[in-house]
Order: C-alpha cells, then sequence, then structure tokens
C-alpha cells in the first residue's frame, strides 16, 4: 500500500483531497462559480468575449415567456434546446428539422409544438436540475459534428476535454461514447477516454473503465494516433476561458463543428481527475511547473506556446 | 488561509479541550469511564407468576447494607399486594400477600446500593454451635473420609477450606468428592457440600448467595444470574470464600442478598414463578459523588457541568454530544479511506437510530426502506412530476412504508419492528431522492456502491457512538469535543491520497 503511494508520488497523481483543497479550492473563488454552473451566463459571457460557442438563438426564464418560443425557432432549421443547469446530458433536447409546425427529433420521432412548449415547461420547473430549483431553457444553434471521429464514436456527443490551469492548457483527453454509455461521453458511464498530446493534437492511448483498450469497441476502429483538427485553435479557444470567468483551475469541454471548427461547450470548475488514467500522467507535476512559471507568460499565445512545448507526451 | 495559522488554531483547541479535560479528570477526580467504582448501583429483581385464584403470598429475601456497600433507597412496587419486611437470621425478607388473585402477577423490587469503603475491623462474633447436618450414611462417610485428608495436608481453618474448595472444583474429582457432589454438580451444589463437609468437621460454615455488581457488561445483563458463596467462622470472625477458586475474601463488587441454603421466593398459590434480577450502574451519582468528595466547595467549573441540567434535558445532550463523534467518523471514512455516502450527515444520523432498533434490525428496515421507497420513486419518475410535489409525494410513501412495516412486523409477533418509526423519514426521502437522482445519472452500480457505503458507515457510526465509555467522556467531559474539532480541521486540509484512489489510479502506477 505505502509503496503504491510512493509510486503515486513519483508519478504526480492528482487525487480528490488534493484537487479540492490546493487547487480548486484555492484557484476557483466561489462567487465565480455560478458563471460556469448556469449555461446561460457562460454563454452570455463567451459570445460578449468573442469565445467561439453554438449560437444562442434565444433563452426562455419564465414561463411567460414560451409563447415566445416560435420566433425564437423560426427559420432555424435544427436546435437544441437545453437547461441551464442540466447534467450528465439530462432534459436535452435536439431537433434536426421542421416542417409545417412538426418537428424531427434526433431518434427521428415528430413531435408538435405544443410537445416542445411541454418540455421547456417541464425544464423550467426544475425537473433536470441538481438542486431542483427553478431553470432556464437555452435554444442554440445544434452542432454539426467533424466527421473525424465518426470512425471512433458510438452515436452522441463526443467531447475534448482541456484542462486549463492559470490559463496554460496542461492536459487533455477527447471523450467517446459507446454502446454502453448509451451515447454519453461520461467515462464513468462507460465512455471511452483517450488522451490527446498537448503538442500535436494527436491522440495517446485510450482507457475504457480502467482499462486499456487499443479499438473502440463497437467501431473496432484504432483509437491512438488520431489527429485531431485545428488543435492549436483549440488550445487557444481553451486558454482564453481563463479570462472569461477568472476560475483558475477549470475544464473546458470544446466540440469540434464541420464548418465551424471548435466550439466551447461548457466550462467545468471541477473537472474530473480520470484525464490522468486516459493520458497515463499525473496532473501535479504539470501544474507545479505552471504554478511556479505562469507569471512570466503574458498572452495566450505564450501560455499555448509554452503548453506544447512543455506537456508533449514523451515518446511512450 | 496558511497552514500555520490552522496548526496553531488545532493546538490552541487541543491544548484547551486536553487541558480541561486532564483537571477535571485528575485534579477533581471525575470518574474516566463508567466503571470507576464510586457507582450507586440499581439492583432490581422483578417476580411474575400465575396464580390460581384465592390468596397468594410471596416472600423474597432482599438486600441489606452489607460491609461493603450500603443501601440507599427501595421501592417495592406491587399493585394490591399488602407489604411486610421483617429481619428473619440476619436475613431481611419481603412478604407480599394478598386475599384473591388470578391470572399473570408480577412483583418489582428495586434498590440503589452505594459502594462504602469503611476500614472498620470485620464485627467480631461468638462462635455459633454447629448442628450437624442432614446426610445419607454413605455421604457422612465420604465427608469424614475427605476430612481426613484435607486435615492431612493444612494448616488451619483457612487453608482448610481453600484445599477443600480446591478438590471440589478439580475436573475429575476424587471417590468420596464425587459421591457428595453427584453427576455435573451447579455453582450452588458444589457451596452446599462445601458447607456440609465443614459442619461435619465441627467448623461453622453457611452459604451467602448474592449477585455481582458487574461493571463490563450491565448493559446486556438484563439477567444477572445469582452467585453462591462460603462464609466460615474463624478466630471469631466470618471469612468469606469465593467457591470456584477458593480466594479470601470475596470481590468488592459480590453483593450479598442472603444467607442460608433457603431459596431466594417462596410463593404459595400461583405457579410459573420466574425471577428476573438485573443490576445497572447510576453513572450520574457516581460523578455527583465525585464531585462530593472534591475536598473543595463545589468548583466553577462543574458549575457548568452537564449534570446540572435536568434530567430530561441531560438525556438530550446525551445523544447530541456523540454527533460530533459520528461526524469525526465519516469524515475520516470520507476524506480519507474514500467511502462514498449519500448525504454528508445522513450516515450518522441513521447511525443514531440504530441506538434505537440495534444493528442487525436498524440494517434490515433501512435498506427495506429505502429499496421500497426507490421502486415507488422510480415509478414516480415515469409521472414526470414537478421536484417539490414529487419529494413530497416520496416522503408520504416513505412514512407510509414505516407504518406498513410497523403493523407487519407487529402481527408477526416481532416487536424490534415497531423501532423502525424512529427512523428520521425526512432523511430517508432525501436518501431515496439522491439514491434514484445517482441511479439515473450515473448508472445502478454507483448508486449501490455509494447505498453500501452509507449502510457500512451507518453501521460503524453506530459502533463507535454506542460504545459507553465514548459516551461516558463526551457527556461528562464535553470539552473533549474541542479535541474532535481539531481533528476534524486536521483532516480538512488533509491533501494526500485516500485509500480509495489507490484502486482508482491504479493503472497509473503500472505505466
Amino acid at each position: 500500500m505505502f509503496s503504491l503511494m510512493r509510486r503515486f508520488k513519483e508519478v504526480g497523481v492528482l487525487a480528490i483531497n488534493r484537487r479540492n483543497a490546493d487547487y480548486t479550492l484555492r484557484y476557483n473563488r466561489r462567487a465565480l462559480y455560478p458563471l460556469v454552473d448556469d449555461k446561460l451566463l457562460t454563454k452570455q459571457l463567451a459570445q460578449a468575449n468573442g469565445i467561439a460557442v453554438p449560437e444562442l438563438y434565444g433563452a426562455i426564464e419564465v414561463e411567460g415567456q414560451v409563447e415566445h418560443l416560435p420566433d425564437i425557432i423560426r427559420d432555424r432549421d435544427g436546435f437544441v434546446i437545453k437547461p441551464a443547469h442540466g447534467s450528465g446530458g439530462e432534459g436535452i433536447l435536439v431537433v434536426l428539422g421542421q416542417m409545417n409546425d412538426k418537428f424531427r427529433k434526433q431518434d427521428g420521432r415528430i413531435i408538435t409544438l405544443d410537445e416542445l412548449d411541454h418540455h421547456v415547461f417541464r425544464l423550467l420547473s426544475g425537473l433536470y436540475s441538481l438542486g431542483g430549483q427553478p431553470d432556464r431553457a437555452l435554444i442554440e444553434y445544434r452542432v454539426e459534428f467533424n466527421p473525424v471521429f465518426d470512425s471512433i464514436s458510438y452515436q452522441g456527443v463526443p467531447d475534448i476535454r482541456i484542462i486549463v490551469f492559470l490559463g496554460v492548457p496542461v492536459m487533455s483527453m477527447v471523450r467517446l461514447p459507446t454502446r454502453m454509455s448509451e451515447g454519453k461521453a461520461n467515462l464513468h458511464q462507460g465512455a471511452i477516454g483517450a488522451g490527446i498530446d498537448i503538442a500535436t493534437g494527436r491522440t495517446l492511448a485510450a482507457v475504457w473503465g480502467n482499462e486499456p483498450v487499443e479499438q473502440h469497441p463497437d467501431t473496432g476502429r484504432g483509437l491512438t494516433g488520431v489527429q485531431i483538427p485545428d488543435w492549436e485553435r483549440l488550445l487557444e479557444l481553451a486558454a482564453r476561458c481563463h479570462q472569461l470567468t477568472g476560475l483558475g483551475y477549470q475544464g473546458v469541454d470544446i466540440v469540434l463543428d464541420k464548418d465551424k471548427g471548435p466550439l466551447v461547450l461548457e466550462l467545468n470548475a471541477r473537472p474530473g481527475l480520470n484525464i490522468q488514467i486516459a493520458n497515463k500522467a499525473g496532473l501535479l507535476p504539470r501544474l507545479r511547473k505552471v504554478e511556479a512559471e505562469h507569471e512570466a507568460l503574458k498572452s495566450t499565445a505564450e501560455r499555448v506556446a509554452y503548453a506544447r512545448e512543455q506537456f508533449a507526451a514523451s515518446a511512450a | 488561509m496558511s497552514k500555520v495559522h490552522l496548526y496553531v488554531l488545532v493546538a490552541v483547541l487541543t491544548l484547551l479541550g486536553l487541558g480541561i479535560f486532564l483537571y477535571k479528570a485528575y485534579v477533581l477526580n471525575l470518574p474516566l469511564s463508567p466503571r470507576t467504582p464510586s457507582e450507586v448501583w440499581n439492583v432490581e429483581a422483578s417476580i411474575s407468576f400465575t396464580a390460581k385464584g384465592g390468596p397468594v403470598k410471596v416472600s423474597m429475601y432482599v438486600p441489606m447494607s452489607t460491609r461493603a456497600y450500603g443501601l440507599v433507597d427501595e421501592h417495592f412496587i406491587s399493585g394490591g399486594y399488602g407489604l411486610v419486611t421483617v429481619m428473619q437470621d440476619g436475613n431481611r425478607r419481603a412478604t407480599w400477600s394478598i386475599r384473591d388473585a388470578k391470572g399473570k402477577q408480577s412483583l418489582y423490587y428495586k434498590a440503589g446500593m452505594v459502594r462504602v469503603r469503611t476500614k472498620a475491623p470485620l464485627q467480631e462474633t461468638e462462635r455459633p454451635k454447629v448442628e450437624a447436618p442432614e446426610m445419607s450414611e454413605a455421604a457422612l462417610q465420604a465427608a469424614k473420609a475427605l476430612i481426613a485428608e484435607i486435615k492431612a495436608k493444612s494448616a488451619d481453618t483457612p487453608t482448610m477450606v481453600a484445599e477443600l474448595i480446591k478438590r471440589l472444583n478439580k475436573a475429575e474429582p476424587d471417590e468420596n468428592a464425587k459421591l457428595l457432589l453427584g453427576p455435573q454438580p451447579t455453582l450452588k451444589k458444589k457451596v452446599q457440600v462445601a458447607v456440609n463437609v465443614l459442619l461435619v468437621a465441627d467448623i461453622p460454615a453457611r452459604m451467602v448467595s448474592g449477585i455481582r455488581l458487574e461493571s463490563e457488561k450491565y448493559e446486556f445483563s438484563q439477567k444477572t444470574p445469582l452467585l453462591h458463596w462460603l462464609e466460615v467462622h474463624h478466630k471469631k470472625q466470618w471469612l468469606s470464600f469465593d467457591p470456584l477458586r477458593g480466594k479470601s475474601p470475596v470481590p468488592d463488587d459480590w453483593l450479598r442478598w442472603w444467607r442460608g441454603s433457603e431459596s431466594l421466593v417462596h410463593q404459595e398459590g400461583g405457579e410459573q414463578l420466574r425471577v428476573v434480577m438485573s443490576v445497572s450502574p447510576r453513572i450520574e451519582e457516581g460523578v455527583v459523588s465525585a464531585v462530593r468528595r472534591g475536598q473543595i466547595a463545589e468548583p466553577l467549573l462543574l458549575r457548568f457541568s452537564l449534570f446540572s441540567l435536568p434530567v430530561k434535558t441531560q438525556a438530550v445532550y446525551r445523544v447530541l454530544l456523540l454527533i460530533p463523534v459520528g461526524s469525526l467518523l465519516l469524515v475520516f471514512l470520507r476524506n480519507i479511506i474514500g467511502i462514498r455516502t449519500f448525504g454528508t450527515f445522513m450516515p450518522v444520523l441513521i447511525g443514531l437510530s440504530f441506538r434505537e432498533t440495534g444493528l442487525l434490525w436498524g440494517a434490515l428496515l433501512f435498506s427495506v426502506v429505502v429499496a421500497m421507497g426507490l421502486s415507488v420513486r422510480f415509478y414516480l419518475e415515469r409521472l414526470k412530476l414537478l421536484v417539490v410535489p414529487r419529494l413530497a409525494a416520496v416522503l408520504t410513501v416513505v412514512i407510509l412504508l414505516m407504518v406498513g412495516l410497523s403493523l407487519i412486523t407487529h402481527l408477526l409477533g416481532l416487536h424490534r419492528g415497531l423501532s423502525v418509526a424512529l427512523f428520521p423519514m425526512v432523511i430517508l426521502t432525501m436518501t431515496i431522492e439522491r439514491m434514484s437522482v445517482v441511479w439515473e445519472e450515473r448508472g445502478s452500480t454507483e448508486a449501490l456502491i455509494s447505498g453500501v457505503g452509507s449502510l457500512v458507515t451507518a453501521a460503524l457510526a453506530f459502533l463507535v457512538m454506542n460504545v459507553k465509555v465514548v459516551e461516558h467522556l463526551v457527556f461528562v467531559f464535553p470539552e473533549l469535543l474541542l479535541v474532535v474539532l481539531a481533528i476534524t480541521l486536521l483532516i480538512g486540509r488533509y491533501t494526500g491520497y485516500r485509500l480509495a484512489d489507490l484502486y482508482r489510479f491504479r493503472a497509473l502506477a503500472r505505466s
């Protein structure tokens, strides 16, 4: 047991006690949490600062505004309705197209405007928010996924998680849904996590559950060496989220749109720690290095360059 | 917040807590454990029998002040019975009588005995006349043979008694002893034989019966067995002998109830007689008497003692003060071991209610209520209810489940099942709600892991909070909670690995 602990220390595994005490509690002021916990606030903030996000078509904050829904979605080919305080993908309704007041959902079913209204009402009542407090509905652009992950994900939304510490991207992975995770990109629900080399944007080894995997279990395609397009832009986008929220330690979730490139989906003030398993590397050495040297880095470009130089995956 | 600040705070709290504690324990002599021998004991005897109809007379020996214990107070509870107590051959005997009784009867006796430490010498008494016991010729011969053997191996009466006891307790007693004892002799039989043998040898001896004021096990002493021992007259004094080890005198915690070989209760006019004796300490008076023993007038510190509160309020604090101890355990289990639980303090509160229900029943009832509540909650999920009405609905269902369980277990005759009513239902409701949310969002495995984690934590919290010493310490020395607080603060800054992390990140140790 103690030898295992020593080994962890050598690798620099960041575990939950230290993450909370030394990073989130120290670098993330509580007052800033609503900026990331409320997706509407995050989005408004991001749009105001020129950070690429799925475009916000409109928001519905109270029941009385539901009558405006048809105005918001008029002429939109596809759109997504999601709760501002949702978690785990609950309450997200994806519409692919509309005709004559009928809407085609992602699963192919056709629903009416009444049913859409009903979904929004339930969402506003807090049905999908964790604490059950009244919620708000976002209506936004439906992302057209870049086909790069098509061969290594099963339905759902593959997203790229980048841990950004004091403006420096320190570790990254792509989360690939599987049949087991039912299209969700959560590692503990059975999604695959593949570490990404910060320097090159190529996927490294991948883990499924706690075990390494070579191929995607549903598609059979190899998971390593996949090049993520627009990697530099992606890193910049993530790095800029630090100034956006003021949170020192955060997880930035990014999706790749076919036409619009990387878009920030959401931010997380308490990003999970499994990213270390996907990267086969501990976070602590990287965090300590950034802690010691971040003051010398003045611009986003410098921070990204620093990250690509310092945190390249060893030739493992 | 720097670490130095924290360490200073922790040191101050610890010193303050331990300082007051040590002062109270060693200067004011407050008892450190519930079994400090300055206690007052409650001894109780309850007699139950079925009266046949007609006059009933029940007499029972009752204890009196002895050299080691003083009788402080006593209560006789006996609806409708007339009661007299008389002295009889150096014993006290209470007699209940009634002209006409039928059906189940119960009589109850309770006394408070306080330990006294006299240095006065044993009272001197004249050597009583020895009356030969009634024995068969064979037994008499065996006794005489035995006496001849032990006399040869002893110098005086005490050594002779010790030798006799040794022979009677041998795993394979010799022929003479075997004949006297008969097959598988009880303790009482052994004492009786020893008395008879000594009487044959012309040494005054008698049987004494009583109970042991057991301190370690009092919690379980629903039934305290009767003890029997031996008194032998030697050099104008009655000496007591332990009938198993042969030691004299018998231990201090043996309370004499009566002398002689009569049985404890005599009863006429009834049947199915049952006598249950039990012992429990009165801790409070132990502390109070410690205050009295304090050389000075009541010090200021003790005026702030919880014992100055009304008894009912004391009972509340007895429980409340345990919660920080349970919480400390929870903090340890969560932040150092890494057990996952639902709700931060739910397991502690559930553990607290286990004190009323008992561990096994508590765990069983908890699991049943949560499992059934969960299935109802899953059904409600399909109705897509709004949050507050849904919670209210689950709460209603939980209460109905508790009522149902009480009724069913009552009908089945399982009385412990009734204690389900003692569970905090709001806590149960929140547990069910959170468990179902985790179940939906993170899958059944996660939900079950946290569920089992909660139950295990509750059980451990119960085991810690149920330790009498712990309860005693935090109640008599509430300043120890400052130390608990200090440890909690320290764990609050523990940034090392949890035990569970070692498993979670084990893949990282391989590369």
